[in-house]
């Protein structure tokens, strides 16, 4: 005991602050290192996916002097014409030496189908070019995309590649000629989804989105605030109350698919609604984002400092008038923090409405919230699961546009926040 | 408050114009359900004929045979689909419930063949299989392989020790869960098959059914067999990553990835489109559309979509199916389905 005496407390701190120091060390590396592998799973993903899904955004299209053959196109039969065989015979103009029927037929299929609906298209607002030929840029199929964007390999034997020796062959001559190019792929934004790689878009799904997002922001927030308002603002503290924030806590941490199985007992069996449509899809995604909008707002209105609501309550003011004039707009910050945060969730949700069949194939673009409809997440999904080679690059396409759009709703959540919110 | 009313006010008139033009108007569109194997053919056929008639693409889900069976048997009238894709025959069952709920008129069209195949990447060696082989390596119960008729617990876990001639790889199968339409195929067509090459089992068959198609059935559950999911795309890249494991999947899968993967030969026979076509390659399967006899009519274009998908130029040799797959059925055959389909000559199970 006397020998310990001798030691002062401060020599007992240097005894032990070496071991303190590297501890704290261990202790920040560890921290560091959490964060340097989350960001480089993020690279890896995000790298990942721009790598496979950037060439998606170039399309070939393939120039062809289509001759409108008066023989075959009328006037009259404008809407009826056999468009694809005038394609035909144009691709067939650039290969003379071309005359087998199996060889032709294999040719004919290098051009996409909707090199048709293009000509019929042209045709049909300008019918005076009936008669000339015309030089048209029109689209390829699929797989001489992908062969001409390096995803058909071609230095592998003949029957490893869906691109046979032959195709290769014509692939060169029209590159030779300059009759193949690179254009920027306009219809991946402006068209519905397709079987045809070549063809398929994002719009219908874009929109669809819109639709469901739409109905839900219009129900969920002023529900939810409404709800908020009230729970904070005018429930009396008792048990009922406990009983219902208990649960909707609860309801915030439910897995979707459950509101998914909610929506089709309750929407679609009892009221009748229609199926896939935008306006169930958002009736759903409303009832799974209540939650997470109720308690960001009762947080936010929480965070309005009881001197503001007691002041306007001192100079006379109704508890409405008090609510309304000064608390909402205090508090408001914050619960669109919540909802934005709450629809960027809804935005990227496929599992509640595969229930509702909103997991569908639908080609028309949605006109409104009766029309069958789909969305971002579940168009992923569709072109995950189809065998066609090009929809992988699809695929990636659409989880950059989709990630895109979640990026500015939570940039606009900070924007708001920082914009408006109040400090004290 | 005022908030909340208006919201109440806005909802309520959603909701109420939704259910009224929704009764109103009927529906303007097909709605199809049903197999996710049928869903590439269906959905071309839809997109055909969106395109080159006056009517609406029709709508078309993936939910799966059995899910679109219940989904079309629920009743007739605009909210129920009006044809269902299936990747197998419908049910006797499934039939009764059909009736019990008044779709009592369902007409039935083949619209060809798909190939399942049992591939593995192009990096291993191509794999040479009997339907026998599979089962011996795929079933939960095989005959003991000390002699005898005695059922005991699959004690394989390399192919060689099946075969010598095949590689001497663990087992590793990556295949459909129970729920598809494509793994009820080929339980069907391979394990059923491969079982009943043993003589004892085959007895079994006499003695007791029901214990005979346990046997046959049954699949491993001991991690040979992976339940890879529906997205045959998923078994795909497994497939390409990981050159000593093999998967089972649809014919259109392994006809789009050629560069990646190879068929084996089953009963000496390699999964090519000549040979599925040809009957050559016995893991087939017919697949079939059904429609509510009912919906014609009621539900506009609907002789028209099956005319366009029963023209040769959908669903012949040459026709824009078999570029997405579809292996089509002969001639005469495509002659009677079409000619029934344009009857709307209802259908009678057997």
């Amino acid at each position: 005991m006397s020998e310990s005496k001798k030691i002062s407390t401060m020599d007992r701190v240097n005894v032990g602050l070496a071991a303190r120091y590297r501890k704290e060390k261990r202790f920040k590396l560890f921290g560091f290192t959490a964060i340097v592998a989350s960001l480089m799973f993020l690279v890896l993903l995000l790298g990942s996916i721009v790598a496979k899904g950037y060439t998606a955004f170039s399309q070939t299209e393939v120039l062809l002097d289509i001759h409108l053959d008066p023989a075959e196109l009328d006037v009259n039969n404008l809407a009826t014409a056999n468009y694809a065989a005038l394609v035909r015979s144009a691709i067939f103009a650039q290969f003379p030496e071309v005359t087998s029927r199996q060889d032709k037929r294999v040719l004919g299929q290098m051009v996409s189908t909707g090199a048709a609906y293009k000509v019929q298209e042209m045709v049909m607002t300008k019918p005076e070019l009936i008669g000339s030929t015309k030089p048209v840029w029109v689209l390829v199929d699929d797989e001489v995309d992908m062969f001409i964007k390096g995803h058909i390999p071609r230095d592998v034997p003949e029957a490893e590649r869906r691109v046979s020796d032959q195709q290769v062959a014509w692939i060169d001559h029209l590159t030779a000629n300059g009759r193949l190019k690179q254009k920027f792929n306009t219809t991946f934004f402006q068209a519905g989804d397709s079987r045809e790689p070549e063809l398929a878009g994002i719009k219908g799904a874009a929109i669809g989105s819109m639709f469901t997002l739409m109905v839900t922001l219009l129900l969920s927030f002023p529900i939810g605030v409404a709800a908020a308002v009230y729970l904070e603002e005018f429930a009396p503290k008792n048990r009922w109350t406990d009983l219902i924030e208990v649960n909707i806590n609860n309801l915030a941490a439910i897995p979707s698919i459950v509101f998914g199985l909610l929506g089709l007992a309750v929407f679609l069996n009892f009221m009748n609604m229609p199926r896939s449509a935008s306006l169930v899809g958002g009736l759903v995604l409303t009832l799974m984002t209540l939650p997470t909008i109720i308690i960001a707002s009762r947080a936010s209105l929480k965070s309005v400092p009881p001197s503001i609501r007691e002041g306007a309550l001192g100079v006379g003011a109704s508890k409405m008038q008090a609510i309304t004039h000064h608390i909402l707009p205090l508090a408001m910050p914050g619960m669109m923090t919540g909802a934005i945060i709450g629809m960027a969730r809804a935005l990227g949700e496929t599992a509640p409405l595969l229930m509702i069949g909103m997991v569908a194939f639908i080609v028309d673009v949605p006109q409104g919230f009766n029309d069958p409809a789909t969305v971002l997440p579940v168009q992923i999904y569709l072109w995950a699961d189809s065998p066609e080679r090009a929809f992988v690059e699809r695929t990636s396409a659409a989880i950059m546009v989709l990630l895109f759009l979640l990026l500015t709703m939570n940039a606009a959540a900070v924007f708001l926040r920082n914009k408006f919110e109040r400090r004290w | 408050m005022q908030k909340f009313a208006l919201t109440l006010a806005a909802a309520s008139l959603l909701v109420a114009s939704a259910t009224t033009t929704h009764a109103a108007d009927g529906r303007d569109y097909i709605s199809i359900v049903g197999s996710s194997t049928v869903y590439p053919f269906t959905t071309a056929v839809a997109e055909q004929y969106g395109k080159s008639t006056k009517f609406k693409t029709p709508k078309i889900e993936s939910t799966g045979t059995g899910g679109g069976m219940k989904l079309f048997c629920a009743g007739v009238g605009v909210s129920h689909p009006d044809m269902t894709n299936a990747s197998r025959r419908m049910k006797k069952s499934e039939m009764e419930s059909c009736q019990k709920n008044g779709v009592t008129e369902v007409v039935e069209v083949k619209v060809g063949y798909d190939g399942i195949v049992v591939a593995n990447s192009k990096k291993a060696e191509l794999m040479k299989l009997t339907r026998k082989e599979l089962f011996m390596a795929l079933a939960k119960q095989v005959p003991s392989p000390e002699g005898g008729d005695k059922l005991v617990d699959n004690p394989y876990k390399t192919w060689k020790e099946i075969n010598s001639a095949l590689p001497a790889n663990k087992i590793e199968v990556l295949g459909p869960p129970p729920t598809s339409g494509t793994r009820d195929a080929f339980v069907e067509l391979v394990m059923e098959e491969g079982c009943a090459a043993f003589d004892s089992i085959k007895a079994l068959k006499k003695s007791d059914e029901k214990q005979f198609k346990t046997v046959c059935q049954t699949i491993r559950e001991d991690g040979a067999y992976v339940e890879a999911g529906e997205n045959d795309n998923l078994i795909v890249q497994k497939l390409a990553a990981n050159a000593k494991s093999v998967g089972i999947f649809g014919f259109s899968f392994l006809d789009q990835n050629n560069d990646k993967l190879q068929g084996s030969f089953i009963e000496g026979q390699a999964p090519t489109f000549e040979n599925i076509a040809s009957g050559k390659y016995s893991v087939s399967r017919p697949l079939f559309l059904y429609v509510k006899k009912a919906h014609v009519g009621v539900i506009p274009g609907i002789p028209e979509y099956l005319n366009e998908f029963t023209n040769d130029r959908a669903w012949g040799e040459e026709g824009y199916l078999a570029g997405k797959g579809l292996i089509p059925m002969p001639k005469a055959e495509r002659k009677t389905f079409a000619a029934d389909a344009k009857a709307l000559k209802t259908v009678v199970l057997d």
